[in-house]
């Protein structure tokens, strides 16, 4: 009896020790996250209490100026968002095709996995790199110049892969059973594809071409690169309002800046008074983005509700 | 279509004293390999027009790789390679050859799958699927065969007032019955059950079972199961197989009260398997 209740007291303190590693491993594990976390938030925080004041309708709809208290992020704000719909409007045609060829039709061979393996370094490549790409190539070679246009295309090839991931990642998570449901019927890889493949994928591929975008609007370094302007005074034609059908594109063509460009011309200025402006500008791009991810948190919600499996 | 006359392949079936039929499909020393790994040997054997024929046989055996050469779905994958010929009849088709396009095979010979899989579409859209693969786009047909098919896999009270549902919204066994309408909306001259009772509860097992033996009148059936009694409960002719190999094929009753082979009785006694 005595050894029985030596039996279960040596493991008893066997387990109790072993729990300790519980322990210190939770507390290791905890003090990580906060790093990331606090950091954040104490950034975040400082970015609230420098910007918040300066936020007001005045601010998003003025131009920039040399008065500190009357400039505005019209210009930025704009800009950012033309050129995320030129972004959008090369990332998701090219990516999605892309990923589509690529699970759906390509042969298996070294040259498809070569294909591959260079698409995930892709999205390793510093955007600097792009930027660079682009001035030779939009910029000079085709003479597209320091517009819009060239912007939308460079910020477009740099989230490229991870839309092509993304597609990839979102047609693979359609069960085989389905797609082999599809071809019993005789369906074509076409068919197959538009009525199968591509509607049920697109929760998730709208959440990589979100994520993706996300990144792309806070891109500095390359829409510096291809020479962004930094003051700009004006709004380039809305967007399809001019002459048909040629003029319809002219805002593609206008000089423009972007919100990030804007920021780091403020914090660039030695009074305290623009860093404030700075900080408000930040601010509203956090907020852009954070509500880019909350759409695709929300497409994907929605979307999937009616896939299960 | 060649009007050549389908071959009475009678000889297993009048040996046994069973029901003199006529071939729909005949396997000739059919060969598959996965790769370099072949998983099925040389099998030789008949497919009876509107009876049923089960496969069975212990896991691994090849039978669901087997029923896969029907409709080609072995052609999705790279690296299978098929040896041998599968023959359609009447018109003397051999579906395995290069030659023949695996979508013309899949159009004739439907298939439903071990687990229900409708698309995430409604209920009316995964019946009428097949049709618009097939390019009909007329409202007041695709109705009718839709309907048609539906009373076929005994679903069409079920589910007549709700057609546009979403088909996730059926219970499982619904959800095979609907798979069932779908590949007979088009009306294929063979339809290849996987083991399609293996998901579903005995009550819903019960209703496909009988839905299979109302479906002979009108379809040629070939069945994979691993449950013997089903086998026993719904086919005229079973084929047992083992390691790619086919054992023995004849006439259900035969197989299972007397069977020629050794293997075979210990099979399906459970000795073994």
């Amino acid at each position: 009896m005595s050894q029985q209740t030596a039996r279960l007291e040596s493991i008893r303190a066997l387990i109790a020790a072993h729990k300790r590693w519980d322990l210190v491993f939770a507390a290791l594990g905890l003090l990580a996250l906060m790093v990331g976390v606090l950091t954040f938030v104490a950034l975040f925080a400082q970015m609230v209490v420098e910007g918040a004041p300066r936020l007001s309708w005045d601010f998003l709809t003025s131009f920039p100026s040399r008065k500190p208290d009357q400039a505005g992020i019209l210009s930025a704000w704009v800009g950012s968002t033309l050129v995320m719909i030129v972004t959008a409007a090369t990332a998701v045609p090219l990516g999605v095709g892309a990923g589509v060829y690529l699970e759906e039709y390509a042969p298996r061979n070294w040259m498809t996995d070569l294909i591959e393996i260079n698409v995930t370094n892709l999205a390793g490549v510093p955007s600097i790199v792009y930027g660079l790409l682009a001035l030779g190539l939009f910029v000079y070679g085709f003479g597209l110049g320091q517009s819009i246009l060239t912007a939308g295309l460079t910020l477009g090839l740099l989230i490229l892969p991870v839309v092509i991931v993304a597609t990839r990642e979102a047609i693979r998570s359609i069960p085989a059973i389905i797609r082999e449901g599809a071809y019993a019927l005789g369906a074509t890889k076409w068919q197959t594809t538009s009525h199968h493949i591509l509607p049920y994928s697109t929760p998730g591929i709208m959440t990589g071409v979100i994520i993706g975008m996300a990144r792309a609007i806070g891109e500095t370094a390359p829409v510096i690169t291809i020479g962004a302007l930094t003051f700009i005074a004006f709004l380039p034609a809305a967007p399809f309002t001019g002459d048909p059908p040629a003029g319809l594109l002219d805002w593609v063509m206008s000089p423009f800046t972007v919100m990030p460009i804007q920021m780091f011309n403020w914090t660039s200025r030695p009074e305290a008074a623009f860093h404030h402006n700075a900080a408000a500008a930040g601010l509203v791009l956090v907020l852009m983005t954070l509500s880019m991810n909350a759409l695709a948190i929300y497409i994907r919600y929605r979307l999937r509700k009616t896939l299960k499996w | 279509m060649v009007g050549t006359p389908a071959p009475e392949i009678a000889s297993v079936a009048a040996a046994a004293g069973g029901p003199v039929a006529t071939a729909k499909s005949e396997t000739k020393a059919l060969s598959f390999f996965y790769g370099g790994f072949q998983a099925l040997k040389s099998i030789s054997m008949p497919i009876y027009e509107k009876k049923v024929t089960a496969l069975i046989g212990p896991s691994g055996c090849g039978k669901s790789t087997y029923l896969r050469c029907f409709n080609r779905m072995h052609d999705l994958y790279p690296g299978n390679r098929y040896e041998g010929e599968i023959m359609l009849y009447p018109d003397n088709t051999n579906i395995l050859s290069p030659g023949v396009d695996p979508i013309e095979v899949r159009m004739r010979i439907s298939m439903v799958f071990q687990k229900p899989n409708p698309f995430p579409k409604s209920i009316y859209e995964n019946v009428a699927y097949g049709l618009r693969v097939r390019g009909e786009r007329k409202r007041g047909l695709l109705d009718e065969r839709v309907e048609d098919a539906l009373r076929s896999a005994a679903l069409w009270d079920e589910v007549k007032n709700r057609l546009s549902d979403l088909a996730f919204n059926l219970s499982g066994g619904q959800q095979q019955r609907l798979c069932i309408a779908r590949a007979l909306a088009t009306d294929p001259e063979i339809l290849l059950f996987d083991e399609p009772t293996s998901a579903l509860d005995p009550i819903a097992t019960a209703s496909i079972e009988q839905l299979i033996a109302e479906l002979k009148e009108k379809v040629t059936i070939l069945i994979v199961t691993h449950n013997m009694q089903q086998a026993a409960r719904v086919s005229d002719y079973t084929a047992y197989m083992y390691l790619g190999e086919l054992i023995e094929f004849g006439v259900t009753d035969a197989i299972f009260i007397k069977p020629k082979i050794k293997q075979t009785e210990d099979y399906i006694t459970g000795r073994f398997g």
